[in-house]
């Protein structure tokens, strides 16, 4: 192992590549919380996140615009929380194999019009990704400039989400509206409001916010699309959910934990340390496991969670 | 004679038919589904159903290859069926067939001293145990911790891929495998016998369909049907006095003990080495297979079957079509959400 290598700027790096792992592990994790707070628990972020990633590429692409592919991925996202809102709030069905089914069907959508789209090809399609957007001054401070403000701007946007969906969830009407029908849906319903409009409504920003996060992987970091791109990732960002107890500023923290496990990780592997690679990339799967068990035993679900909601005298 | 016809008399087909036909409509629906999209990306879906109906029934050899298909979809359903039916959703089924396999090879690879009839119920041990362990993780920390089992198998999926990587680029090398990330092969005594001259079916199948027997016995004993009061009420389980968080526990282990036999299953009957692509896409086959066969051990069987032409002949249509294989997984999805949904799509008929 060569440890000259590990100097600051080495550090700078790998902080630096914890955020960017970070961001679409936020995105997904900040949309799961707002369904989530409605009361329904959609596992199929994963097969979502691929169809954003799908689509964010299909849109960039043959539009040559990455906003249009951002668009195009949160939309996307957004129809399958539609989805995953018929099977849960009007078909009342198991949330848990609903959103297995979202993420296998997903998954294999996805892959599907990627490969009728382009066929096999020796060369993959590409597109360039978003720029880094160095600001100006801020990036200048020593140490922390690199690390905070040399990223692009769906970064940025992903960071600033954090405090607007706080705002969201727990300074507004509706965020209240949200929190409600997730913990008391009957007092909701008492009050006029209507549930299922306001679980629909939830689920599908967080479809779209998962949308963004696939999207994000090929236009903010890769530049291609593959099968099976997210590689679990809509998986942790639910296990950072629950490590978060549903409030934003946390899943930050447990975003980053995982984007730092992910840029040691790499970093690790080019440094060649003396372990198999296929090992150090069993790392950050292994991490989510010990965080959601260290979190999930005195975890408080919202009382309305992955419950279908009735109204007096239907059933 | 007559206490057949009497049995048969007993059979109540409209309640079999009330089961069989959402089930029946949900996969015509997904391959109309498919079909539409071919359509609309300009692919002929008529030729390609073609090429995937001869690619899975084609001949004889085809026929009998989609039987051998059928193998672990049937055992990784069942494996999949209980721990559903306890209310625990282990998707964990692939993970679960990599470690029975890896623990099954390696109990071959070494003790290949010793003789074939000692060393194949040797290797079926630890193939279950292997399994049994890797799912039994996922057992404790949901009883014990409250950890999402979905999560925890999802992840611990990755990690038996990971670990099998590891092991056919390392420890496990074929020394002189030229390369190839593969272990070496068992000894040739221990292969599985096959059933067919000139064909790879083997007795692995004939150990699924003890299986469905099993199956059939076990929702009938006290254990299945523990498994079903926990799986229907946590609540009412602990209110009679069962031990949900242990029941929890034995549900994960059989049910990762069976994935871990089809791993055992694929290695000695079909491999006979590791390679890395041993239990490619099979966590969501089992999980599809299982519920379109109404988590019942005789719907799993025809459920099985029907999954295992569509991978064969999935397989054969993108030689032959040039249509992507994806399109299985696409319908995989489909009729998962149409059965859930089958219920309420009738009830809105109906009404």
């Amino acid at each position: 192992m060569n440890t000259e290598l590990i100097t600051a700027s080495f550090i700078i790096g790998i902080l630096a590549a914890s955020i960017r792992l970070a961001t679409p592990l936020l995105m997904a994790a900040l949309g799961e919380i707002f369904t989530e707070r409605a009361g329904i628990l959609n596992l199929g972020v994963e097969g979502i996140m691929l169809m954003g990633a799908l689509s964010g590429f299909l849109g960039a692409f043959w539009t040559s615009n990455l906003w249009i592919g951002v668009a195009v991925g949160m939309l996307t996202g957004a129809l399958f929380g539609l989805l995953m809102g018929f099977m849960s709030i009007t078909a009342k069905t198991n949330q848990v194999v609903a959103g297995l089914g979202i993420t296998i069907f997903g998954s294999g959508l996805s892959t599907l019009l990627f490969r009728l789209t382009f066929g096999l090809r020796t060369t993959p399609p590409s597109l360039d990704i978003f720029p880094t957007l160095r600001i100006p001054l801020l990036s200048q401070i020593p140490g922390i400039g690199p690390v905070l403000f040399e990223h692009n701007i769906l970064v940025y946007l992903t960071l600033i989400l954090v405090p607007v969906s706080s705002f969201f969830l727990y300074r507004t009407r509706l965020g209240l509206a949200i929190r409600a029908v997730g913990e008391s849906p009957d007092a909701v319903d008492t009050r006029g409001l209507n549930v299922s409009l306001v679980r629909y409504l939830s689920v599908m920003i967080g479809g779209a916010l998962a949308g963004l996060g696939g999207s994000y992987l090929v236009l903010g970091s890769l530049g291609l699309f593959w099968t099976q791109m997210t590689a679990g990732r809509g998986f942790i960002a639910i296990a950072i959910v629950v490590f978060s107890k549903w409030d934003p500023a946390r899943a930050l923290l447990g975003a980053l934990v995982f984007g730092l496990a992910s840029a040691l990780q790499i970093s690790l592997q080019t440094l060649s340390v003396p372990i198999a690679s296929e090992l150090l990339l069993m790392l950050p799967y292994i991490i989510t496991i010990v965080v959601l068990v260290s979190v999930s035993r005195r975890a408080e679900f919202p009382s309305a969670f992955a419950v279908p909601y009735y109204r007096g005298g239907e059933k | 004679m007559t206490a057949i016809s009497e049995q048969i008399r007993h059979i109540k087909w409209r309640a079999i038919w009330r089961q069989v036909y959402p089930a029946a409509l949900s996969l015509i629906l997904a391959l109309v589904i498919g079909g539409l999209l071919l359509l609309v990306s300009g692919r002929d879906p008529i030729a390609a159903y073609q090429s995937l109906l001869s690619g899975a029934f084609g001949s004889s050899n085809r026929f009998t290859e989609t039987l051998v298909k059928m193998t672990p979809f049937l055992i990784l359903a069942i494996s999949v069926s209980i721990s559903f039916r306890c209310g625990i959703w282990n998707i964990g089924a692939e993970g679960q067939l990599i470690l029975g396999a890896v623990a099954s090879t390696w109990v071959a690879l070494s003790f290949s001293f010793l003789p074939p009839l000692i060393i194949l119920p040797l290797t079926m041990i630890a193939g279950i145990i292997g399994g049994a362990l890797w799912s039994g993780i996922a057992g404790v920390l949901k009883a014990y911790f409250n950890a999402n089992e979905v999560i925890t198998t999802s992840m611990l999926n990755f990690i038996a891929v990971y670990l099998l990587a590891f092991l056919v680029n390392g420890p496990l090398k074929d020394p002189e495998g030229f390369n190839f990330p593969q272990s070496a092969l068992i000894d040739s005594s221990f292969e599985l016998p096959r059933l067919l001259e000139g064909s790879r079916l083997n007795i692995a199948f004939i150990v699924a369909l003890i299986l469905v027997v099993a199956a059939i016995m076990y929702w009938r004993s006290t254990v299945g049907f523990r498994t079903e009061i926990v799986g229907a009420s946590r609540r009412v389980a602990r209110h009679i006095g069962l031990n949900v968080n242990w029941t929890i526990v034995l549900v994960t282990l059989i049910s990762g003990g069976l994935a871990g036999l089809a791993g055992w299953g694929e290695i000695f009957g079909l491999h006979f080495r590791l390679i890395e692509a041993i239990a490619i896409g099979m966590g969501s086959l089992a999980v599809v297979v299982a519920l379109l066969g109404e988590l019942h051990p005789i719907g799993m069987v025809v459920s099985a079957f029907l999954f295992a032409a569509l991978v064969v002949g999935g397989n054969a249509m993108e030689r032959s079509a040039g249509v992507p294989f994806a399109l299985v997984d696409v319908i995989q999805g489909v009729i998962i959400l149409l059965i859930l949904a089958r219920s309420y799509i009738f009830r809105a008929r109906a009404s």
